[in-house]
């Protein structure tokens, strides 16, 4: 009996001028249902090579992504990405941006109101109800991701996969977000794979966090349970021993046991 | 802090009046500067007039032969003589349908040279040896294909128009980020909406630069080609002024041809400000 979300014996190479660059080999995962999942690692060490490859943007040279015991091999509204640069299509409204994938999802399903009301909801549901009719040029950076988290949800996804989300927000933007985030899981019972590069971030959101080998050959390095309890609360977990007996676990591992020479 | 509040209050009636004389001053400015230039224009003109090119017609009896020019713009009296109006509006209709046919064209091979390396590759090297013709070189083809004169000068305005078209929009389409193709990948769009929904809205700023720079490249083109061809419109008025020596009406020609093409850009700037939603 497989998991939820298997990755089995992942290993991708590219090919660049004659050259073979082999950037991931044998990434090997479980991950149960509801379970949200972080990838951390240094930059470039295919993190972001293995979360594409689940979302089936990326084909694996070896190995392969299994979904509910079906392997998967393209992209697909099951597998929502939330892009780290928000990608969201500029011409469209915010409203419209959540709409286009409600539309796509249930439209075949759900009615035009039903589709209305869903995609109200999610917004919603990322307090941006009050930017309905604002083009994401007209809205901060933080709202443009609240938006895109929003768009994936409203696909109502297996997995929800979240390509370094806060990665270019600042400080306290970033951490109201992964507030809603700790929400939304705690609420719907997501399952989430999350790539960042923020030990914090990684402690405070995940039930297990995935730390990966440098590159070439990048695989899984480390894997860490994180048996904290929910709800979690930024202000008291700060001064919590065990949740920074976690968070020196992973600087352990990315400063001394894979250290990078920038 | 009672300090400042005192320092902003000296300062802010000393501080008012200041902006408000910038702003006329900015004003006069923006008006009076241009004023300046074409007084200085005027003086060459009337310099060159009398000391040298006393052929040429002065300011005093062009201004009056735009009085009557334009005191009766639309007169018809037979083909060979009609008033200004019809001579614009005829080059207006020759641009405007040579640029239609080179828009209905030129979207579509920007659009799959944009999408196929090899479909760019096959076209590039024909692109690049036309595309520094000029125009009126294919005017005699024009003639040959059509054998009429109206035909050819839009076959020319067509060739005029359709480069800056097919390179924009192929280069449009190749700047569409890789984001919104992923996003495309993951909602499962297919090749009907993906043009729909993500190539078009993202190639049409493109599209819009590439129309703009040839609608105004073909109302230059068309003087010219008319002066060859013919007929009614604009460029063959001028060519008649001049064989009836009737050089005041080439300097109003010039004015109003001018004055078109300012027209011809303030029409692509709505359309680029209705269409394009970095401009919104």
């Amino acid at each position: 009996m497989n998991s939820y979300l298997s990755l089995e014996h992942i290993g991708m190479s590219f090919t660049a001028r004659g050259q073979t660059f082999q950037a991931l080999s044998d990434v090997r995962l479980q991950v149960e249902k509801g379970e949200f999942i972080s990838l951390i690692g240094h930059s470039g060490c295919g993190k972001s090579t293995v979360l594409n490859i689940v979302a089936g943007l990326l084909q694996a040279t070896t190995g392969g992504v299994l979904l509910e015991n079906k392997e998967v091999n393209s992209p697909g509204p099951d597998r929502a990405v939330v892009f780290q640069n928000h990608s969201l299509l500029p011409w469209l409204t915010v409203y419209e941006n959540v709409r286009l994938a409600v539309n796509k999802v249930f439209g075949g399903i759900k009615s035009k109101q039903e589709c209305h009301e869903w995609t109200l909801e999610k917004l919603e549901l990322v307090h941006m109800s009050h930017a309905l009719e604002k083009r994401p040029n007209e809205i901060s950076g933080g709202m443009k991701q609240r938006v895109g988290i929003a768009r994936a949800l409203a696909m109502e996804p297996k997995v929800l996969l979240m390509d370094e989300p806060f990665g270019a927000l600042d400080a306290l933007t970033r951490a109201h977000l992964q507030d809603s985030v700790m929400d939304i899981h705690g609420h719907l019972g997501n399952t989430v794979m999350m790539i960042t590069h923020d030990v914090d971030e990684a402690v405070l959101l995940s039930d297990r966090i995935v730390m990966m080998t440098n590159g070439p050959n990048a695989t899984i390095g480390e894997i860490l349970d994180i048996k904290l309890p929910r709800p979690r609360h930024r202000l008291t977990l700060a001064s919590d021993p065990t949740y920074n007996h976690y968070r020196a676990e992973v600087l352990r591992f990315l400063h001394e046991r894979q250290r990078k020479v920038a | 802090m009672s300090e400042k509040i005192e320092l902003s209050e000296e300062s802010k009636p000393a501080f008012v009046p200041l902006l408000a004389r910038e702003s006329v001053q900015n004003a006069l400015k923006s008006f009076s500067l241009p004023l300046f230039t074409f007084a200085i224009v005027f003086g060459i003109w009337v310099f060159v007039q009398t000391h040298y090119a006393p052929d040429l017609p002065t300011p005093k009896a062009t201004f009056w032969k735009a009085v009557e020019v334009f005191s009766d713009p639309f007169y018809d009296r037979g083909p060979n003589d009609k008033g200004i109006g019809w001579q614009v509006l005829y080059s207006l209709v020759r641009v405007l349908t040579g640029f239609f046919f080179a828009v209905l064209v030129g979207i579509p091979v920007g659009f799959l040279m944009g999408m196929s390396e090899n479909f760019s590759r096959a076209c590039q090297p024909l692109i690049q040896i036309l595309r520094p013709v000029s125009p009126l070189a294919w005017l005699p083809i024009g003639l040959l294909l059509f054998k009429a004169v109206n035909p050819s000068a839009i076959f020319v305005i067509f060739i005029t128009s359709i480069w800056p078209i097919i390179l924009n929009t192929a280069a449009g389409v190749r700047s569409i980020p890789q984001d919104y193709m992923n996003v495309a990948a993951v909602l499962r769009l297919n090749s009907l909406e993906i043009t729909r929904m993500i190539l078009l809205p993202a190639t049409l700023p493109h599209i819009i630069t590439g129309m703009r720079l040839s609608l105004s490249i073909a109302w230059m083109v068309i003087v010219a080609a008319e002066m060859l061809t013919g007929g009614i419109g604009i460029g063959f008025y001028i060519w008649d002024q001049w064989n009836n020596l009737n050089v005041s009406a080439i300097v109003v020609a010039i004015f109003v041809i001018g004055m078109v093409g300012i027209c011809l850009e303030y029409l692509m700037n709505l359309i680029q400000q209705r269409f394009d939603y970095n401009a919104r």
